[in-house]
C-alpha cells in the first residue's frame, strides 16, 4: 500500500468528489456505477475508469464489500508485550512465526509491542498466546474487544 | 446470520474488491455460476445482517497526506463508558473505537481510540477534542505511537 501523499495535482475535483462520496456507500444494483455516476453528475463509463486510474495511482486502498470478520466466525485479540530492548529482534521472530499474528506494530511505550491475534476460535487465542509466553518468557496482556462502536471514520479528499 | 456455501464463495470472491465492469454483481454471479439476482440478494441479506459492514470505496488516507495516527487510550467510569465510547467512535477522525479489558497494574485504560490526522501535532489536537469530550468521567489517558511495522498481512476468510 502507497504510504507517500500523492502529488497535490494528482487528483482534480471531480476525483476528490469520487473519493467523498463512496466513502459512504456504493449502490448495490445491476448498474451501480450508472447510479453512483448520475449522483454526481458524470458518465458511467468515467467513473469506471477514474476509479481504475485512482486505484493505480495508490489512492483506494479498497473498493467492495467490508466484511466483519468476526461475525464470519473468527475470533481476534489485541495484544501487548513489554520486551526488553536487547532482545527485540529475537522477540519480534518469534512472534511473528506464528502465523496466527495477523499485524504487529512496535510502539513508542513500555509496552512496546502490540499485535493481534486471528483465529478459528477463541481457544486458538489462548493457545497462541500461551505459547508466545512459553516461548519468550515474557507476559502477553490480552485485550479482547468488549464492545466495538460504530465507526464515524471519513477522510476529506 | 449463519452463512451458507455460497455465502463463503460470494465472500472469497468479492473481499479482494469489487470488478470494474459495468454490471459488477453479473461479473460475480458469472464467476460463480449463480445468478446476478442472487448475489444482488445475498449480498443485501449480508449487509443486512452486519456480515457486510458496508459496500464502499476506502481511500488510501495515507495518498491523501493523513499519514499520522496515534492509538489514544483512555481510564473512563465504567458506568459511562459505553455511552462515551459511542461519541468518540462517532467522530469523524477515529477510524476504530473500542472498549477493552484493563490489565491492571500494568495498563489502566478501557476505551481505546485510533485518531488520525496530517501530522503528529494534528493528532494531539484531536486527543485534546477527545479528553474535552470526556471531560472528568477520564481519569487518566495516554497515546501510543507506531514506531515501526512489524508485520502485516491482510485478514482473509478461507473459502468452504
Amino acid at each position: 500500500m502507497r504510504r507517500a501523499p500523492l502529488p497535490a495535482d494528482a487528483l482534480d475535483a471531480t476525483d476528490r468528489a469520487i473519493l467523498n462520496a463512496l466513502q459512504d456507500g456504493f449502490p448495490l444494483t445491476p448498474r451501480p456505477f450508472r447510479d453512483a455516476a448520475a449522483a454526481l453528475g458524470i458518465d458511467e463509463s468515467d467513473l469506471i475508469a477514474r476509479i481504475q486510474n485512482l486505484r493505480e495511482e495508490g489512492a483506494i486502498t479498497r473498493f467492495g464489500p467490508f466484511f466483519d470478520a468476526e461475525a464470519m466466525g473468527g475470533a481476534f485479540c489485541l495484544c501487548a508485550m513489554a520486551v526488553p530492548a536487547d532482545r527485540f529482534d529475537e522477540v519480534v521472530t518469534l512472534v511473528n512465526a506464528h502465523p496466527e499474528v495477523a499485524h504487529n506494530y512496535e510502539r513508542a511505550h513500555r509496552l512496546n509491542m502490540w499485535f493481534v491475534l486471528a483465529t478459528d476460535s477463541l481457544k486458538g487465542i489462548e493457545t497462541t498466546a500461551r505459547a508466545i509466553e512459553g516461548e519468550t518468557g515474557l507476559k502477553v496482556l490480552r485485550f479482547p474487544k468488549l464492545r466495538e462502536f460504530f465507526i464515524g471514520f471519513r477522510v476529506q479528499a | 446470520m449463519s452463512l451458507d456455501a455460497i455465502d463463503r464463495r460470494i465472500i472469497a470472491a468479492t473481499q479482494g474488491g469489487l470488478p470494474l465492469a459495468p454490471a459488477p454483481y453479473a461479473e460475480v454471479a458469472r464467476w460463480l455460476g449463480l445468478d446476478e439476482a442472487e448475489v444482488i440478494a445475498r449480498l443485501s441479506a449480508m449487509q443486512a445482517s452486519g456480515v457486510i459492514r458496508r459496500i464502499a470505496l476506502a481511500p488510501n488516507h495515507y495518498a491523501l497526506g493523513v499519514t499520522a495516527n496515534g492509538m489514544s487510550v483512555w481510564d473512563i467510569d465504567d458506568d459511562r463508558a459505553e455511552a462515551l465510547g459511542e461519541r468518540v467512535g462517532a467522530l469523524d477522525f477515529v477510524s476504530h473505537c473500542y472498549l477493552r479489558p484493563r490489565a491492571l497494574p500494568d495498563w489502566p485504560y478501557n476505551l481505546f481510540a485510533m485518531i488520525h490526522g496530517h501530522d503528529r501535532a494534528a493528532v494531539e489536537a484531536k486527543r485534546q477534542e477527545i479528553a474535552a469530550l470526556l471531560g472528568d468521567a477520564c481519569r487518566a489517558s495516554d497515546v501510543l505511537y507506531s514506531t515501526r511495522i512489524l508485520k502485516k498481512t491482510g485478514l482473509r476468510l478461507r473459502e468452504g
